[in-house]
């Protein structure tokens, strides 16, 4: 029979069928809990790997096509130094816009550090200048030969050093999220095998009795592979449920905490979860189908 | 029905059974006798698929067997009943679900033919014992519920192994008496017994035929069986 009859017929079910097979309470539990408890991490990985999927596209979004020119000379020649960068960043091409940085704005860059009412202006701070590329970039390495001739106390900042690395690690903790989710399917898979097993190995004699009358092992595979789809089902439902809602109640990332309280859902993201108990329904089917088969084979 | 040519079949290295050209054909009543450990269940095995022959052939129902899928040989089980000595029961089902095994598994639905399964369980004699679980039951209840299940599929072949094994002399000619009925309704019989008196009560009434397993053969026995 094939596999989508299969399915068809296991979603339809059979109540006399269903009877054939005695009730296994510890397998049932077995499975149940495994269910639940990876369906539980599951959620946990898909947060984990949407929150880094989104930090990724906000720290790639954020940084590029910006840069920072940073004038360090001694107090007298900053003005000039930075009007002087800025006149050779208005005649670089690829470049937007440059404008320096406000007092006010350099004191909210300082402040996680130094705390409110940080007097700029009489500590030696290098002046700022925020560069704004085109689509098409700009040479850097001939920018910086143009603003050192110009401006020997200019650094062009344009980001890259530190923001592809970053990018890098978000990019990586998401390929995690994905493989962890991977896992847990494939330990579930494994786990609902084993149980599978368990319960073929202690109904040997059930089987026996159920070909010795005619029963195809189509019939006494969808038996078992039915009975533990269903367990697996409504264990990942549980633990999905229980997750989200653990999830539900982290701090929101508004309030400020950094990348860990945007370890969460958001909007339409919420429905992600709810694709975790039919998949474990699918994992459990499979699983449950290959062992039976080939047990089924092993038996008689 | 059942034809063997030439039919050898061996276990671990050595040949339980040799040389066996015979026919069973349909309508015919056979006993089959030896000694313990001669391979009277093997041979059994052999005429309802379980075996495969280690050479020569085997023909059911004009089909070789060795040529049989697994879905094949479940559908061969539904056309010859079998009952075994220790008659394995799903314990954890009432005796009338146990008989109806057969019908379920076949995806039939027991429901609709409960009047045939009523019918079937008075004959055998068990109306009373329908709600109770196997172990719950007797040794001749036992053996003639495993009859029960074995015919309510109308099967064309019985197949019994040790029918009478664990059951008194009372209850032996009680189920003797069954399959006998159930031959001159036409079903093909082969019963495998060391009861001697067993095969001389049903040869007072019917034309049954011995088959005895002597130095790995299958033969006709003679007159004095």
């Amino acid at each position: 029979m094939s596999l989508g009859a299969d399915l068809l017929a296991m979603a339809t079910g059979d109540r006399q069928a269903d009877r054939v097979v005695p009730p296994t309470g510890f397998t049932a539990r077995l499975t149940l809990f495994t269910a639940a408890a990876m369906a539980f991490l599951a959620v946990f990985a898909l947060a984990l790997s949407l929150a880094t999927g989104r930090l990724a596209d906000r720290w790639s979004d954020a940084l590029a096509r910006t840069a920072t020119v940073r004038i360090s000379a001694p107090m007298g020649q900053v003005e000039a130094q930075t009007q002087a960068a800025l006149r050779v960043l208005e005649t670089t091409p690829g470049i937007a816009s440059a404008r320096p940085l406000g007092d006010a704005e350099q004191r909210a860059l300082l402040e996680p550090w130094f705390g409110p009412d940080l007097p700029v202006d009489t500590l030696p701070i290098p002046q700022l200048i925020e560069v704004v590329e085109t689509g098409d970039g700009y040479d850097a390495q001939g920018l910086r030969l143009r603003l050192q001739a110009e401006a020997p106390g200019a650094v062009l900042d344009d980001h890259t050093r530190w923001r592809a690395p970053l990018v890098r690690a978000a990019e990586r903790l998401r390929l995690l999220g994905i493989l962890s989710m991977a896992l847990i399917a494939a330990a579930t898979g494994a786990m609902i095998t084993l149980a599978a097993n368990a319960a073929l190995n202690a109904n040997a004699q059930v089987i026996r009795v159920l070909r010795l009358v005619g029963a195809r092992d189509v019939y006494i595979a969808r038996a078992f592979v039915r009975r533990f789809t269903l367990r697996a089902l409504s264990g990942a439902a549980a633990g999905t449920v229980l997750a989200m809602i653990a999830i539900a109640l982290l701090p929101g990332a508004e309030t400020g905490g950094g990348f860990l309280t945007g370890l969460g859902f958001q909007g339409a993201g919420w429905l992600w979860p709810l694709v975790i108990p039919p998949l474990a329904a699918l994992t459990a089917f499979w699983a449950t189908r290959t062992a039976a088969f080939r047990a089924l084979r092993e038996l008689m | 029905m059942i034809e063997f040519q030439d039919v050898a079949y061996s276990y671990g290295g050595g040949e339980l059974l040799t040389g066996i050209d015979l026919s069973l054909p349909q309508g015919s009543f056979h006993f089959l006798t030896g000694p313990s450990g001669a391979g009277k269940t093997t041979f059994l095995k052999l005429c309802y698929g379980e075996l495969v022959p280690s050479s020569g052939r085997i023909e059911l129902f004009g089909r070789d067997v060795r040529g049989m899928s697994r879905d094949d040989i479940a559908w061969l089980r539904r056309r010859v009943g079998v009952v075994h000595q220790d008659c394995q029961f799903l314990d954890h089902l009432p005796l009338e679900e146990n008989v109806a095994l057969p019908l379920t598994v076949a995806g039939r639905d027991a429901g609709a033919e409960a009047a045939d399964l009523k019918e079937l369980l008075a004959w055998v004699g068990l109306s009373k014992q329908r709600g109770s679980l196997p172990p719950e039951l007797s040794g001749g209840e036992r053996q003639r519920a495993a009859l029960a299940r074995a015919i309510i599929m109308a099967p064309e072949v019985i197949v019994a192994d040790e029918p009478t094994g664990n059951v008194d002399w009372e209850m032996s000619l009680r189920l003797l008496q069954l399959l006998v009925e159930l031959h001159r309704m036409g079903k093909t019989i082969l019963i495998a017994t060391h009861d001697i008196n067993l095969i001389r009560a049903a040869k007072q009434q019917t034309q049954a035929r011995v088959l005895r397993i002597r130095n790995r053969q299958v033969q006709l026995a003679g007159a004095d069986l």
